[in-house]
C-alpha cells in the first residue's frame, strides 16, 4: 500500500507535468468520550467530471433541500425543529462530524497524527513579537543537550565530576592520608567513578502566549470559504501544538450578529453557519475578555480571524475601534479573508474598510492581511499562514 | 479473505432451495468470502472487485477509509458483485441465524442481477477475470510508460459518465429481436406520414387499398412504385440509416482523436477502452438501487419469516431488520423505500387494481373493498423485478394508495430567524411531488454529446443536452484538461448558464444570507438561461457567450 508521503510526492509531481494538483489533506474530527477527541489526517481528492450542479439557483431564500418523510399530519404542519447550532453544553445530538462546519460533538485533544501535520508545515514557524512577560506559565520549546549525568557509560566523559568522585572514593577507601599532600598515581579508580554527559532535553523558557482564534460563522460563510478558513486554523492550531507542546493557550470565537465563546476547538470547528454578519462583535469579545481577566499583564496575545469579508457594518467603523483598540496590547492580530469566486475582482468589505482605513500601514508590524479566493488549496493556506505570522 | 467453512456453505445451500421455491432464479455457483472490516475499506474503492486495476485515487480512498473508520467504525454486513460465478463477501463476525437472513439478502441481489434486462450487457461476462487482465495489461503499460498510464486514467476516468449506456443496451437487446424495418412498415409508417404527408382520408384509403390486395393475392406495391418510382431509393436508403449509431464522447476520441492515431500513444486507446467497459459494467447497478436493494430486502423478509432457522432469534431479527428497513420520519431509506413498494405492488395485484374496473372507481371506500382475489401478486413482481429500472419502478408505481397507506410526504426545511432553528415541514403529500422529489435523487449524468458538423479544423466540439441544470462550474476545467490531452487538440462545450441579475454586486452577499433584512422582502424571480461555450486550448479555459 503505498504511503502519505508518496502520494504528496506524486502529486507534486504533477505540476512538473503541468497539470494541477490533485491531493488535499483532509481531517477528520473524531469526536469521543470524556474529552478524548482526535484529530485524523487523511488526503482526500475528487474525480472531476460534467456532473450536474446541486446548486439550484432558484430555491427559495432560507430553504434546504427536500427529502422524503412519514408519519402524521397534514400539509404545511411543523413536524420539527432542529437548533442550528446547539446550545453550550448541550448534548451532542444528530450526526456530527461530517466536516468542518457541519457537525458537533464534544471536547477534543490531539495527537501523534496531527503531529504529521505540524511536520508538513515547516517548523521554521515562529510566533512573532514575542516578549517576556510574568511567569504564570511557561512557554517552553524544547532543545536537547548533554546537560544529564550518568555513572559508568555516556557520550562524552565529564573530567571534573570523575575526578570529585575519584577522590570521594578513595577518601572513603582511606586512600588518601595526607589531604595536603595527595598523590594521583595511587588512587583506585572504580569504573562507577567515571561520570559522563549524555544528551538531555532541555526546556528553553519562552514567553507565554494566548492565542485568540475568530471565526465568522454568519449564512454568507455557506461551503468552500468555511472550508478554507477552518483549514487554516486547523493548521494554524496543530502547528502550535506541535511546536509549542501545548504550552500556548488558546481562545474561540464564533460570531454571526452576535459573538460567542466556545470552550474547546472541536466545537470551533464544527459550528454550522447561519444567520447575519456583524464582524465587530468578535473582536469587542476579545477586548471584554483581556480587559476583564487582565491577560495583557502576563500574556503575549495573539488574534486570527477568518471571514468571507461580508459585514453589515460597510464602513467598518466599529470594527476598526475595536481593532485600534486590541492592536495596542496585542503582538499580532492575523486577518484571512477567503473570497466567494463571485465576488470576482471586486474587494469585499472588510478588504475594503481595513485598507481605506490605514490601519494596515500604520501598525504593519501587528497586524496583517491576508486575501485569499475560496478556492485555495493547502500549499497556498499555508502561504498564508506564513503571511499571518511573518 | 476466505472461503466460508463447510457447514456456513450447507446454510447458503439450504437457503437456495427455499428461494428458489418461490420463483426466484439464480446460476447454481456462488462463492462467498469471509472478509474483515479493514479488507471491505480496501475493496470499497475498487467497487468491490478484489482484481480492478490499480490506481492512486484508490489508496487515496483506501487512505482516508481507515482514517474514517478509525474515527466512525461501521460493520456492514455483507456485499455482492455482479459477476460470473456471483460473488459475496461477509463479516467474519456474523452468528448463524443472522447469516441465514443475510444470504437471503444476497440471494435477492443475485436473482436481481441475473433477471433484470438493465444488467442484460453483463451477463455473459467473467468480471474478476476481466478486471485481472485489464489490470496485468496496465501493470504492464505501467512498467513503460511510468506515470503517464496514471493520467491516462485519469482523463479517461473523468468522461466515463458519458457512456452511451443506453444505447449499446439498447443494441444488445434489438440484435436478439432485430427485424428488418419491412417495406410495408416503411411505406404507412414512415413514407406516407412522414416524407409525403398524405391526408387522414388518402391514409385510410391505401390501408383499404392493402387490405384488399392481401385479400386478392395481388402485389399491393405495383401501383406504388408506378405512383412514387422514389420509393424504392428512399426504403433502401432509410435501411442503411438504421444500421448506424452514434458513439458517445469516449467512443468518438477513439475513433477519431489524432491524438491516438500516432504510433506511440495507441496504448492510451487500451487504456481507455477498459475505463469504458468498467463504467458500461456499472452503469446498470446504480440506475436500480432503490430496486435492487428492495428486492433484496423484501426477499429477506419473506423468506426468513418463513424459515424454521428463525426460531429463537425473532426478536434479534427484529431489531436488525428494523435497522436496516425501517421508514425515517426525514430523509429516505432505498432499503425500506424498495421493500414497501414491492409489498404494496404485490397486495395491489393480489387484488386486481391494476385494472381499468379499479382505476374508473370513484368513491374512497369501494376502492379500499375491492378485491378480486387474483392472487397473481407473486409472478408480478418477479415481472417488474425484469423489466424496471429505478426510474420507471418510481414513477409506475407511486400511487396515492402508496402514499396514504405509508403515511408518506415530502418533507420541506427551511429556516427560521427568530428561534435559530432549521425547521421540518410537511410539503406535500401528493404522489407527484414525492415522486418528483424521489426522482430528482436518483442517478442522471448531464447528456453531452459530440457534435460532428461543428467539429472543424481540429477542434472536440462536446454539446450538452440542458435539462434545467447546470454544470458544475468548478469541474468544468479539469475535466477539460483532460480531454484535450486525449483528443490531442482544442476542446468546446456548449451548456447553459443562469443569467446573473443586473443587481449584481449589491445582492451577492445575502444570496446566501437568509436573515439579511434587504432580501427577506423580495421574492426570487425565476431564473434566466443562456448558452455559453467553454473553450479549451493549450491547458487555458476561455468562456464565450453564444
Amino acid at each position: 500500500m503505498i504511503t502519505l508521503d508518496e502520494l504528496l510526492e506524486r502529486d507534486r509531481r504533477r505540476e512538473e507535468d503541468g497539470f494541477k494538483r490533485k491531493i488535499r489533506i483532509g481531517r477528520i474530527v473524531k469526536p469521543g468520550s470524556g474529552g478524548k477527541d482526535k484529530i485524523i489526517i487523511v488526503p482526500t481528492t475528487v474525480e472531476e467530471k460534467f456532473v450536474h450542479d446541486d446548486i439550484q439557483p432558484d430555491q427559495e431564500q432560507g430553504e434546504g433541500e427536500p427529502t422524503g418523510g412519514t408519519g402524521e399530519g397534514e400539509e404545511g404542519d411543523i413536524i420539527g425543529e432542529q437548533p442550528v447550532r446547539p446550545e453550550e453544553g448541550e448534548g451532542e445530538g444528530e450526526g456530527s462530524g461530517e466536516g468542518p462546519g457541519e457537525g458537533e460533538g464534544g471536547n477534543h485533544e490531539l495527537e501523534s497524527n496531527a503531529y504529521e501535520l505540524g511536520k508538513v508545515l515547516s517548523q521554521d514557524f515562529q510566533l512573532p513579537n514575542l516578549k517576556d512577560k510574568g511567569k504564570k506559565r511557561t512557554l517552553a520549546r524544547y532543545v536537547y543537550d548533554l546537560t544529564d549525568k550518568n555513572r559508568g557509560v555516556g557520550q562524552v566523559l565529564d573530567k571534573k565530576s570523575t575526578l570529585k568522585k575519584i577522590v570521594e572514593t578513595n577518601i572513603t577507601l582511606g586512600n588518601i592520608p595526607d589531604a595536603g599532600n595527595i598523590d594521583a598515581t595511587k588512587f583506585i579508580i572504580s569504573p562507577r567513578d567515571l561520570i559522563y554527559r549524555i544528551l538531555s532535553r532541555e526546556k528553553d523558557y519562552e514567553s507565554q502566549a494566548l492565542v485568540f482564534f475568530l471565526r465568522d460563522y454568519s449564512g454568507s460563510m455557506g461551503g468552500k470559504v468555511t472550508q478554507a478558513v477552518v483549514s487554516q486554523h486547523v493548521m494554524l492550531y496543530s502547528w502550535l501544538l506541535y511546536q509549542y507542546e501545548k504550552q500556548v493557550e488558546t481562545r474561540f470565537i464564533l460570531h454571526d450578529t452576535e459573538a460567542k465563546e466556545v470552550s474547546d476547538f472541536y466545537k470551533y470547528y464544527s459550528y454550522k453557519v447561519a444567520g447575519g454578519t456583524k464582524v465587530f462583535t468578535a473582536f469587542k469579545m476579545v477586548n471584554d475578555i483581556v480587559e476583564r481577566e487582565n491577560l495583557a499583564r502576563d500574556y503575549n496575545i495573539y488574534v486570527f480571524h477568518g471571514t468571507d469579508g461580508d459585514d453589515w457594518d460597510k464602513e467598518g467603523k466599529q470594527t476598526i475601534a475595536e481593532i485600534e483598540k486590541m492592536l495596542s496590547y496585542t503582538s499580532r492580530v492575523g486577518i484571512s479573508i477567503v473570497e466567494h469566486s463571485y465576488v470576482g475582482s471586486k474587494q469585499t468589505e472588510v478588504e475594503k474598510y481595513l485598507k481605506s482605513s490605514g490601519i494596515l500601514t500604520k501598525h504593519k508590524n501587528l497586524i496583517k492581511l491576508d486575501v485569499m479566493g475560496e478556492d485555495a488549496d493547502d500549499s497556498r493556506i499555508i502561504q498564508g499562514i506564513k503571511r499571518l505570522i511573518s | 479473505m476466505e472461503l466460508v467453512s463447510q457447514h456456513v456453505k450447507g446454510i447458503m445451500e439450504e437457503c437456495k432451495l427455499r428461494a428458489r421455491d418461490q420463483g426466484l432464479k439464480f446460476d447454481d455457483e456462488t462463492l462467498e468470502y469471509i472478509v474483515t472490516n479493514r479488507d471491505m475499506i480496501e475493496l470499497s474503492p475498487k467497487v468491490m472487485i478484489p482484481t480492478l486495476y490499480d490506481y492512486w485515487v484508490h489508496d487515496v480512498r483506501v487512505l482516508s477509509g481507515k482514517g474514517m473508520y478509525e474515527a466512525y467504525p461501521s460493520n456492514p454486513f455483507e456485499t455482492v458483485i455482479n459477476t460470473r460465478p456471483a460473488i459475496s463477501f461477509y463479516n467474519d463476525n456474523n452468528p448463524d441465524w443472522l447469516n441465514v437472513m443475510i444470504f437471503y439478502h444476497v440471494l435477492g441481489h443475485i436473482d436481481f442481477f441475473q433477471n433484470n434486462l438493465f444488467y442484460k450487457n453483463t451477463w455473459d461476462i467473467d468480471l474478476t477475470g476481466q478486471a485481472l487482465s485489464d489490470k496485468r495489461l496496465i501493470a504492464q503499460l505501467r512498467s513503460e510508460k511510468g506515470r503517464w498510464v496514471d493520467y491516462a486514467i485519469e482523463f479517461s476516468r473523468g468522461i466515463d459518465n458519458l457512456v452511451g449506456y443506453q444505447k449499446e443496451l439498447n443494441q444488445n437487446i434489438m440484435k436478439e429481436s432485430r427485424q428488418k424495418l419491412s417495406r410495408t412498415d416503411f411505406y404507412f409508417d414512415l413514407f406516407l406520414q412522414k416524407i409525403k404527408n398524405v391526408s387522414h382520408n388518402e391514409y385510410l384509403k391505401e390501408i383499404t387499398r392493402y387490405n384488399a390486395a392481401a385479400r386478392d393475392n395481388k402485389d399491393f406495391f405495383d401501383q406504388v412504385t408506378t405512383k412514387y418510382p422514389e420509393f424504392g431509393e428512399l426504403y433502401k436508403k432509410e435501411l442503411s440509416i438504421k444500421a448506424k449509431s452514434y458513439p458517445d464522447v469516449m467512443e468518438y476520441i477513439l475513433k477519431f482523436s489524432p491524438f491516438l492515431k500516432e504510433e506511440e500513444n495507441i496504448w492510451i486507446k487500451s487504456v481507455i477502452q477498459i475505463v469504458r467497459n468498467t463504467s458500461l459494467y456499472f452503469q446498470p447497478q446504480i440506475r436500480t438501487k432503490i430496486m435492487n436493494e428492495g428486492w433484496a430486502s423484501y426477499w429477506h423478509e419473506y423468506l426468513f419469516m418463513r424459515d424454521d432457522r428463525i426460531c429463537g432469534h425473532e426478536a434479534d431479527f427484529a431489531k436488525v431488520n428494523a435497522a436496516v428497513t425501517s421508514m425515517p420520519k426525514v430523509g429516505l431509506n432505498p432499503y425500506a423505500l424498495g421493500l414497501r413498494l414491492f409489498q404494496h405492488i404485490r397486495e395491489m395485484e393480489d387484488r386486481g387494481c391494476y385494472s381499468f374496473d379499479y382505476m374508473f372507481l370513484k368513491d374512497e371506500v369501494g376502492k379500499k373493498k375491492y378485491h378480486l382475489n387474483k392472487n397473481s401478486g407473486g409472478k408480478y413482481i418477479l415481472k417488474v423485478r425484469e423489466n424496471f429500472n429505478d426510474f420507471t419502478f418510481i414513477n409506475k408505481f407511486i400511487d396515492q394508495e402508496f402514499m396514504t397507506r405509508h403515511d408518506l410526504f415530502v418533507a420541506g426545511k427551511r429556516l427560521n430567524n427568530e428561534r435559530m432553528t432549521w425547521e421540518y415541514f410537511i410539503k406535500s403529500k401528493k404522489k407527484e411531488d414525492y415522486k418528483e422529489m424521489i426522482i430528482d435523487t436518483l442517478y442522471h449524468p448531464p447528456e453531452i454529446f459530440v457534435d460532428p458538423a461543428m467539429c472543424k479544423n481540429g477542434i472536440l466540439y462536446l454539446n450538452h443536452k440542458f435539462e434545467n441544470k447546470p454544470l458544475k462550474i468548478d469541474f468544468i476545467e479539469n475535466t477539460m484538461v483532460g480531454i484535450e490531452y486525449l483528443w490531442g487538440g482544442p476542446v468546446h462545450i456548449e451548456t447553459s448558464e443562469p443569467v446573473a441579475s443586473g443587481k449584481g454586486a449589491a445582492s451577492y452577499g445575502s444570496f446566501w444570507d437568509p436573515s439579511s433584512p434587504k432580501l427577506s422582502q423580495k421574492k426570487m424571480e425565476p431564473v434566466k438561461w443562456k448558452r455559453m461555450r467553454y473553450v479549451m486550448e493549450n491547458r487555458k479555459l476561455h468562456k464565450r457567450e453564444l
